[in-house]
């Protein structure tokens, strides 16, 4: 078990350590890291000590080791676009932001899906499954750029319920939060049904009734119990796509979290800033999946002892 | 077994339940009427698909929703009509009065709780107590069914435990709250030979103990001649013959009985091969006209084929009857 995790976590740190390969390729394949890196009228003193502060007469391989260690200490060097910010510092500024606004998001597609995949399975062939799986549908088949707008104008400009685009209360975090989550809620709800429908006709489902337990505690003890593992294993998937999808929505609604640091510094070039944001999204995303390892523990007493 | 004697404690009426399905709708259980006395064990045999399985759960009133359901009948348990309760009421007999050891042993627990929660679950629901009293009590049960060790066992995950094992907490379950009735689906089938032996022992003195009454299911007459008083013989959703063991094996009525009992090699002398009957039972899709066995019957005739015999006593015998045109022209 502690074995399981511990070699889940080394793979995870070299993962890392091939994406900080990659992030570190980035700036050397976008051409000379000189004209990526300072300003068109730099002088020739500037550009000199550039290359020597940043060890760019060495071999290639010392400079990934400089960059590697400077990553492992956060240290990106400043950004260009927002200048006087350290990269990983202002990206680390906004990270809240977006985990508040991912955390809602989660929060909504497993509070909505869990019990939609659960009655869709239960009710099968009925009005309830198939109007289930007709909302399932309808999320998986929009864009969510596109459902954000569409959110945008009949919630904000049409009703003026909510605010359009900003950041500062809990209204603003609706509308972009349900925009990332409704694409995850449509493929939670049939994950959720299906595995339900797995277990609904297990024959443990069947003894619970005999012992004479209670129709919803057979439905969300004993069937649930059994069928959670399979959502949960999707939850590292769901971890990513609302990250991938909070760089949209963010910019969608000008939220001003990682999502929108990210499609900012990339307009603007700025390669410490986007390095620092994919290292950050990189590691949020190893993290939430080894919670989820954690969590199939949790609820697989099976792997215990396994 | 003086049954006669005792009262009965689950008495059967004209049990029907119906099967609807897209293709079309069928009768898998088709006018039991069958009664079952304090302490005595009652089996069902038949084929694969003869309905056994369906009659436990309609017992149990567990049929699968929206495909199965029981339209003509009574259910009787110690005097109480089953089949006019309330699902709550019903909930409240499932697991205290009547109980069900299921088909699968190796599925049947669940995998994601202990051995020790399932069964206190069942105690809960039925007898509740403070926390401390429900685990002894569970400890209780595992010791009733010859679980070793029990005190440990209790705290294990089904997948823990060996397939017989498995079988004897499945067992604990369905003793713990004292059913006055336990149905017993095949429940050993897919053990092998000794732990099954060890099982049915186990079942008799749980009965010896506390009197209650097993409904035992079984393709396999083998173990009914072992372990039971009396037997119905089910074939395509009807009940062909019933009658006491020793009566039935001596003298069997029907000519389907007749031909399950050649099937054990240990009863009719056959040794060696294992004999099957000859020919296929009938689709439930099919409209049966005359006697169901008439197709595999070697004794057959035109009468068979175009009306159905009625259910009369077998050889003038009160105990023992069948539905057979050769009994009725004795
Ligand atoms: N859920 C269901 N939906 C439709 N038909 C069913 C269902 N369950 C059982 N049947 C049908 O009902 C009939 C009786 O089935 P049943 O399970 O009672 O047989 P059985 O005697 O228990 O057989 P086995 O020895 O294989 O357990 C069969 O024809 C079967 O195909
Ligand atoms: S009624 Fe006729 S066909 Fe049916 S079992 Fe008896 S002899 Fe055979
Ligand atoms: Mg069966």
């Amino acid at each position: 078990m502690l074995r399981h995790l511990l070699l889940r976590s080394g793979s995870s740190l070299f993962a890392l350590l091939i994406i900080s390969m990659i992030v570190f390729s980035l700036s050397q394949l976008s051409g000379n890291p000189v004209d990526a890196l300072l300003p068109d009228d730099a002088t020739q003193e500037q550009i000199d000590t550039f290359i020597r502060d940043w060890g760019l007469d060495q071999p290639l391989w010392k400079q990934y080791m400089t960059f590697l260690g400077n990553a492992m200490l956060g240290d990106f060097g400043t950004s260009l676009k927002w200048p006087g910010e350290s990269a990983m510092g202002f990206v680390l500024d906004r990270m809240p932001a977006t985990l508040k606004l991912g955390g809602l998001a989660i929060l909504i597609s497993v509070v909505i899906a869990l019990p939609l995949g659960i009655a869709a399975a239960y009710t099968k062939g009925s009005i309830t499954d198939n109007a289930a799986q007709l909302f399932a549908l309808l999320g998986q088949s929009m864009p969510n750029f596109w459902l954000g707008i569409v959110l945008i104008w009949v919630f904000s400009v049409w009703l003026g319920w909510l605010p359009t685009s900003g950041t500062g209360s809990f209204a603003h975090l609706i509308l972009p939060a349900i925009a990332i989550a409704w694409f995850q809620i449509s493929a939670l709800t049939r994950l959720t049904r299906s595995a339900m429908l797995e277990v609904l006709d297990a024959e443990y489902v069947k003894l619970a009734r005999v012992k004479g337990v209670p129709e919803w505690l057979v439905i969300c003890k004993h069937a649930f119990r059994n069928a959670a593992v399979v959502p949960l294993t999707y939850f590292g998937i769901l971890a990513a796509s609302i990250l991938t999808g909070s760089v949209v929505i963010e910019s969608v609604y000008s939220y001003p979290g990682m999502g929108w640091v990210a499609i900012e510094a990339i307009r603007g070039r700025d390669f410490p800033v986007i390095q620092a944001v994919i290292l950050a999204y990189a590691v949020i995303y190893m993290l939430s999946n080894l919670l989820v390892d954690l969590l199939y523990v949790v609820v697989n007493p099976r792997m215990h002892h396994g | 077994m003086n049954s006669q004697t005792k009262k009965p404690l689950l008495e059967v009426q004209d049990l029907k339940v119906e099967i609807k399905t897209k293709v079309g709708s069928f009768v898998p259980v088709n006018g039991h009427s069958f009664s079952v006395h304090e302490g005595e064990t009652i089996g069902i045999v038949g084929e694969s698909g003869s309905g056994k399985s369906m009659t436990a759960s309609a017992l149990m009133r567990l049929l699968p929703k929206h495909v199965a359901k029981i339209t003509e009948g009574s259910v009787r348990l110690d005097g109480k009509e089953l089949l006019t309760l309330s699902e709550k009421q019903m909930r409240k007999v499932r697991g205290a009065e009547i109980s069900m050891i299921l088909q699968d042993p190796q599925t049947s627990l669940n995998p994601a709780f202990t051995v020790g929660s399932q069964i206190k679950e069942a105690l809960r629901l039925h007898a509740p107590g403070p926390r401390r009293s429900l685990r002894s009590r569970a400890i209780d049960a595992l010791k009733a069914v010859k679980v070793a060790a029990p005190e440990q066992r209790i705290d294990a995950y089904p997948g823990e435990l060996s397939g017989g094992m498995r079988q004897r907490v499945v067992g604990a379950i369905a003793i713990s709250c004292r059913p006055k009735v336990i149905i017993a689906d095949e429940p050993t089938t897919s053990l092998d030979v000794t732990v099954q032996a060890q099982y049915l022992r186990l079942l008799r003195e749980l009965q010896e103990e506390t009197g209650m009454a097993i409904l035992f299911i079984t393709h396999d007459f083998g173990i009914v001649a072992s372990l039971c008083h009396r037997v119905l013989v089910m074939y395509a959703g009807r009940i062909v013959e019933s009658g006491p063991v020793g009566k039935i094996f001596a003298n069997p009525a029907h000519p389907y009985t007749e031909a399950l009992i050649a099937t054990v090699p240990s009863l009719s002398g056959n040794q060696g091969r294992l004999r099957t009957i000859p020919g296929q039972p009938p689709s439930p899709a099919e409209k049966i006209v005359g006697c169901p066995f008439a197709p595999r019957c070697d004794y057959a005739d035109a009468r068979c084929r175009s009306e159905a015999p009625p259910t009369v006593l077998a050889n003038g015998d009160s105990e023992h009857t069948t539905s057979c045109w050769r009994a009725v022209n004795q």
